[in-house]
């Protein structure tokens, strides 16, 4: 920001070099929000110190090139970053027209996982291998269409300024256009990303104004739901293990609570400071499984200790009390919708990987957002960063 | 974009979107709480699970200590031998449980599959042996008698035999120096128990999976010193086992060496004699049974009466300690605890409690002193003697007249002490007690220690009995109830007997009195307590606690820990009487009941004292007892069952005495025969490398040596340091010599 300031003062006159006009006064970049963009920034790169400790050694997966994950985190790093430029370049405005070209591909990439095409990786049926090493999770960019989706519904009779809140038509519409792929994402089954688009879901009509009825018939819902399926045993084995070691994870500490105990000594063995970057044994030892992608939060908390574990909390914290901010001073109910919906994403999939690695959530295989390696997870991360960003650059200016 | 209405802020939404944003704030505030407490306040323990996940130890089993006897011949040490084990976790694997794994194994070891699956099953209440005690997780050892060809066989073909190992390991021996195998006394290991392992766990010497554990004589006793400390060597490893690191290890601190004032030579002397002397007493005829005598068993001691250090201790029936190297085979295990067995592995010398018989007179001697009776009398030795009708006789009805109590104890006379005693019961208050009874007869057997035990390094040692006021009370409280119901007024012997009991077993009787003055009735003492109260006769008073091990020496020498002689006290009597129950039972020795078994004896150089003993056992044969000393040495023998003291038991404590002295049978004393003049002294030395400076042992074999006494030399007094002992683990060369030894040794036993 200084750096900017020093430009915008020597240059003055018509020929102001693009950095400085990309500084002027009411330029996109100085209605920028630079907390959230420096925190995930920073967030992206702690992630790929903490992939590299977590994979360096790990020759069978990194083809003998310990620098493997790193560079490719940093190449995810680098894409979403262009995809965020792109979408503060685009304007959530101008994506708003095309909301159902982007739900119908999303729709059809995770239809693409039922199929033939899609891979099972640790137990998730919800990835499609493109080859050369590369592979697509598209239910990832599905949460983007969900609330891209439903925050044009809801949003279009309000913004338009017929109504104050959405009426339950609109409700309905916009519950039926969420309801379709996360049924499909049910089926696969990816119970983690279910988890997160309920609450997405949940996130976005509270933001919509809908009223108080549909807010708590959803929570109502997903509590049945939630018990339908436990119930009706649609889930698989695995599933109910990782909630019953959760329950009690003395349960079986050699078998299914094995995780969630390694995991927890990691994270509390880290103390204060840590042992240092690439020395925590238990990150060596690969006594915690997923360390560079679920559980790399332990590798965190073991080798940068309480601080640089809480320094992550910190920055998701910057990340969301500032998207917080945005929807509230945005006055187009469409831009409080997206950035909500964007907020209870990453609110809630930050406390659930978090959560379970400290123990007090059951594990599911979420990704932590900027940290854990993974493009898919990445991409859609950064391309929420930069509706976010366009939120903020696009609001009306108040006098 | 001024023109767009301010819908979006309509109040509903505006607190909806605050309680988002404290939401968001609480659950990251639950997420920094947690880790706060995972990290800062719960973090040692996590730091020191995580420690402990990732360190697996691998054990090195410390060499055991070797015990030596006084000159430092090894009694018992270790040999390597190819042991072959199988891994019960790597068999359960298998779809068959390893079955034809093993079978595979027996060919090749030349062993009956069931024996190998009899060997690798877990001990519970109903396997018999042979079966395995030790830890399921650890390795069983099938063979600790693997050649090298099979050992070999074994490694080349090992994907043939998953589970199987076949290396080479440190194994106890039991040497049997000159033919001594001192059995009892050495005691023999076994593997540890889940038990002790977690007794153990938080003192200082943990026990290993691996470790043997001594389980009776010297081996229990020294076990800690004996065993030395596992080397420990931490690796770091990763999630799958595979070795990432080296940690911190500790060595291995191999065991330490107990010497012993066991002298091998005069170990095999008394063992040999005690066996010839039983062998002896079983071709003599009894005339109170009609039948020869049994002669089940017996025991001997010969212990230095100025220490109170045990020089040799045999007991008899007597077993192979080898038996239980490299896990007891079945038929060894019941041939060893059976109940025909005759329980060879107990140690009559500690273990063994008989009625004394007359043996036991020098305590009424001193009680009657103490009790104001003068030592000169005189007292009349009748036949007989009779109390209300009850008629109590001398040995061999025999009457010697008016006699001082240095005579009756040279003669054995029983009358005397039988008037004493009843006297003093009269003077207690007879059939009345009073309050505050003076007890002489029996205070004073307690004062020389009887009743309880000598505190010899030994386990288990049992204490004997006085049967006091006191101790009649609480059998009479035990067992009233079976003799109220067995008792009858004029039934047989042993039911008039409950009858009585019943009655008034709880109360000193007349005849109680009169029966315990000579050692007989509840009387029941050991050997070692015999031998501790005739040690203390010949050293002047002092009741020493009998020691085996004479010092704990570390494998390289350096640091010597010497076991001294303790006491427990003194024996309650002056000096004066002291000398006269000495010059008494010199007496016994020249003119007495046993001067008939010291014909020639030395005694002007080698001043001999002794007392027999012949007690009767209700329904057995009688025990023979013979108790001696000179000034260095005291010797006790009995036979259970074997007859007098002198006849059955006089020859061979003769023998071992001219062995010690080396007299012979003409009274000459040839000190270059002799085995042992004086007591061993000095300790043998251990080099840093752990070898000791032993001298070589001749077999003691007297028939042999009577024929070639004139040719051949014999055995010389004191150290041969010629002579250099292998230091334990490097004796591969004595494989053959020690199995060669244990196979002779079995047939004999058998």
């Amino acid at each position: 920001m200084t750096g900017a300031n020093s430009f915008s003062v020597s240059g003055y006159g018509p020929e102001r070099s693009t950095l400085a006009r990309l500084f002027a006064r009411d330029s996109v970049a100085r209605r920028l929000d630079w907390p959230i963009l420096l925190a995930a920034i920073a967030l992206s790169v702690i992630g790929a110190a903490l992939v590299y400790s977590a994979t360096r050694n790990r020759t069978e997966l990194n083809q003998g090139d310990p620098y493997y994950f790193l560079v490719r985190h940093l190449l995810n790093t680098g894409i979403g970053f262009a995809l965020m430029v792109g979408t503060v370049w685009l304007g959530h405005r101008t994506l708003r027209t095309a909301v159902p070209i982007l739900y119908g591909i999303s729709v059809f990439l995770i239809l693409l996982v039922l199929t033939p095409l899609g891979a099972t990786i640790n137990g998730s049926h919800a990835w499609i291998v493109l080859g050369g090493g590369f592979s697509l999770q598209p239910s990832e960019f599905v949460k983007i269409t969900i609330i891209l989706g439903m925050a044009m519904l809801l949003a279009a009779r309000v913004d338009a300024g017929d109504k104050p809140y959405p009426d339950h038509r609109t409700v309905l519409q916009a519950l039926g256009l969420a309801a379709v792929p996360i049924l499909i994402v049910l089926l696969m089954p990816d119970l983690g990303s279910v988890m997160v688009m309920v609450i997405i879901v949940l996130g976005v009509l509270l933001a919509s104004g809908a009223s108080n009825r549909w807010v708590l018939g959803l929570i109502g819902t997903g509590a049945v739901g939630a018990i339908a399926v436990w119930q009706l045993g649609i889930l698989d084995e695995y599933q109910i293990n990782r909630f019953a070691a959760f329950a009690n994870p003395e349960l079986d500490p050699a078998g299914v609570g094995y995780n969630t105990n390694q995991a927890r000594i990691a994270i509390g063995s880290g103390g204060l400071f840590g042992t240092g970057l690439g020395k925590g044994s238990q990150t060596t030892g690969q006594f915690v499984p997923e360390q560079q992608t679920d559980f790399v939060f332990t590798v965190a908390g073991e080798e940068l200790g309480f601080i640089g574990a809480g320094l992550i909390l910190v920055l998701l914290g910057v990340v969301l009390w500032r998207a917080c901010r945005i929807a509230r001073e945005t006055t187009e109910l469409y831009g409080t919708i997206v950035a909500a919906g964007i907020i209870a994403w990453f609110a809630f999939q930050s406390f659930e990987n978090v959560g379970m690695t400290l123990g007090i959530m059951p594990v599911a295989g979420l990704p932590l957002p900027f940290v854990s390696y993974g493009g898919s997870s990445m991409f859609a991360v950064w391309v929420a960063v930069g509706l976010l960003q366009s939120i903020r650059v696009q609001r009306p200016m108040s006098a | 974009m001024t023109n767009i209405p301010e819908t979006g802020r309509t109040p509903r939404v505006q607190i909806r979107l605050v309680i988002i944003q404290i939401l968001v704030v609480s659950l990251l505030g639950t997420l920094g709480g947690r880790l706060w407490y995972l990290q800062i306040r719960e973090g040692d323990a996590y730091a020191k699970e995580a420690s402990g996940n990732h360190v697996q130890q691998v054990v090195s089993p410390a060499v055991r200590g070797s015990i030596l006897d006084a000159r430092g011949v090894p009694i018992a040490d270790n040999e390597t031998r190819l042991v072959v084990s199988a891994s019960r976790t790597d068999l359960l694997k298998m779809k068959d449980d390893g079955k034809a794994v093993l079978a595979k194994l027996a060919g090749v070891l030349g062993m009956k599959p069931k024996d190998v699956m009899a060997k690798v099953r877990l001990c519970d209440a109903k396997t018999p042996q042979p079966c395995w005690n030790g830890s399921p997780y650890q390795p069983i050892p099938i063979t600790d008698e693997a050649t090298a060809k099979q050992a070999l066989q074994i490694r080349e073909r090992s994907e043939d035999f998953p589970g199987i190992t076949a290396e080479p390991q440190a194994v106890r021996r039991y040497a049997s120096p000159g033919d001594a195998n001192t059995a009892q006394v050495l005691g023999y290991l076994s593997p540890v128990t889940d038990e002790e392992i977690k007794e153990a766990e938080h003192t200082d010497s943990p026990y290993l999976r691996s470790d043997q554990v001594g389980r009776s004589g010297l081996e229990r006793q020294y076990d800690k010193e004996l065993r030395g400390k596992a080397g420990v060597t931490r690796y770091e490893v990763d999630n799958l086992g595979r070795v990432i690191g080296q940690a911190k290890s500790d060595e291995a601190k191999p065991g330490a060496n107990v010497v012993t004032s066991i002298d091998a030579r005069v170990q095999r002397v008394a063992e040999y004699e005690l066996n010839e002397a039983m062998k002896e007493a079983r071709k003599q005829h009894d005339r109170n049974t009609g039948t020869n005598y049994k002669a089940d068993s017996g025991a001997v001691v010969v212990m230095e009466s100025k220490t109170g250090r045990v020089v040799a201790m045999a007991s008899n029936p007597n077993y192979d300690p080898n038996a239980w190297v490299g896990g007891i085979s079945g038929k060894d295990y019941a041939k060893l605890t059976g109940k025909d067995s005759n329980y060879p592995l107990l140690n009559r010398a500690i273990q063994g409690q008989s009625a004394p018989g007359s043996v036991f007179k020098v305590i009424p001697t001193a009680a009657a002193v103490n009790a104001g009776y003068s030592f000169n009398g005189p007292y009349e030795c009748s036949s007989s003697y009779s109390i209300g009708g009850q008629v109590f006789k001398n040995f061999e009805s025999k009457g010697y007249g008016p006699i001082s109590l240095g005579r009756a104890l040279e003669v054995s006379c029983d009358t005397v002490f039988y008037r004493l005693s009843h006297e003093e019961w009269n003077r207690d208050g007879g059939n009345k007690p009073k309050k505050k009874a003076k007890d002489w007869f029996y205070k004073t057997a307690h004062q020389f220690g009887l009743g309880k035990e000598t505190g010899i390094d030994l386990p288990n040692e049992v204490t004997g009995r006085v049967p006091d006021r006191q101790w009649k009370k609480n059998y009479w409280k035990a067992n009233k109830d079976a003799w109220c119901k067995q008792g009858k007024k004029s039934g047989s012997y042993a039911e008039r007997i409950a009858y009585e009991n019943c009655l008034e077993g709880n109360r000193l009787r007349a005849g109680d009195s009169v029966n315990y003055s000579i050692g007989q009735g509840d009387t029941l003492v050991t050997p070692i307590q015999m031998a501790t109260i005739y040690g203390a006769i010949s050293n002047g008073g002092t009741l020493y606690n009998p020691t085996v091990g004479k010092a704990i020496l570390s494998a390289d020498g350096k640091h010597i820990q010497e076991i001294k002689p303790k006491s427990h006290g003194k024996l309650p009597m002056s000096r004066t009487t002291r000398d006269e129950i000495d010059q008494a039972l010199a007496g016994v020795a020249t003119r007495g009941t046993a001067a008939w078994r010291f014909g020639g004896w030395p005694q002007d150089k080698i001043p001999m004292h002794a007392k027999t003993g012949t007690a009767e056992v209700y329904g057995k044969q009688t025990t023979s007892w013979f108790t001696t000393y000179t000034k260095d040495y005291t010797v006790v023998m009995t036979i259970s069952q074997g007859g007098t003291g002198s006849g059955a038991s006089g020859p061979a404590v003769r023998k071992i005495y001219n062995a010690l002295y080396g007299v012979g049978e003409d009274g000459s004393i040839d000190k270059k025969k002799a085995l042992l003049y004086q007591p061993q002294k000095s300790l043998p030395k251990i080099e840093p490398d752990g070898s000791i400076d032993a001298p070589k042992i001749k077999k003691y074999d007297p028939i042999k040596e009577q024929a070639s006494e004139r040719n051949q030399q014999q055995a010389a007094t004191g150290n041969d340091p010629a002579a250099t002992t292998p230091s334990p683990g490097t004796g591969n060369n004595r494989d053959n010599r020690r199995r060669a030894a244990r196979r002779k040794k079995r047939r004999r036993t058998t």
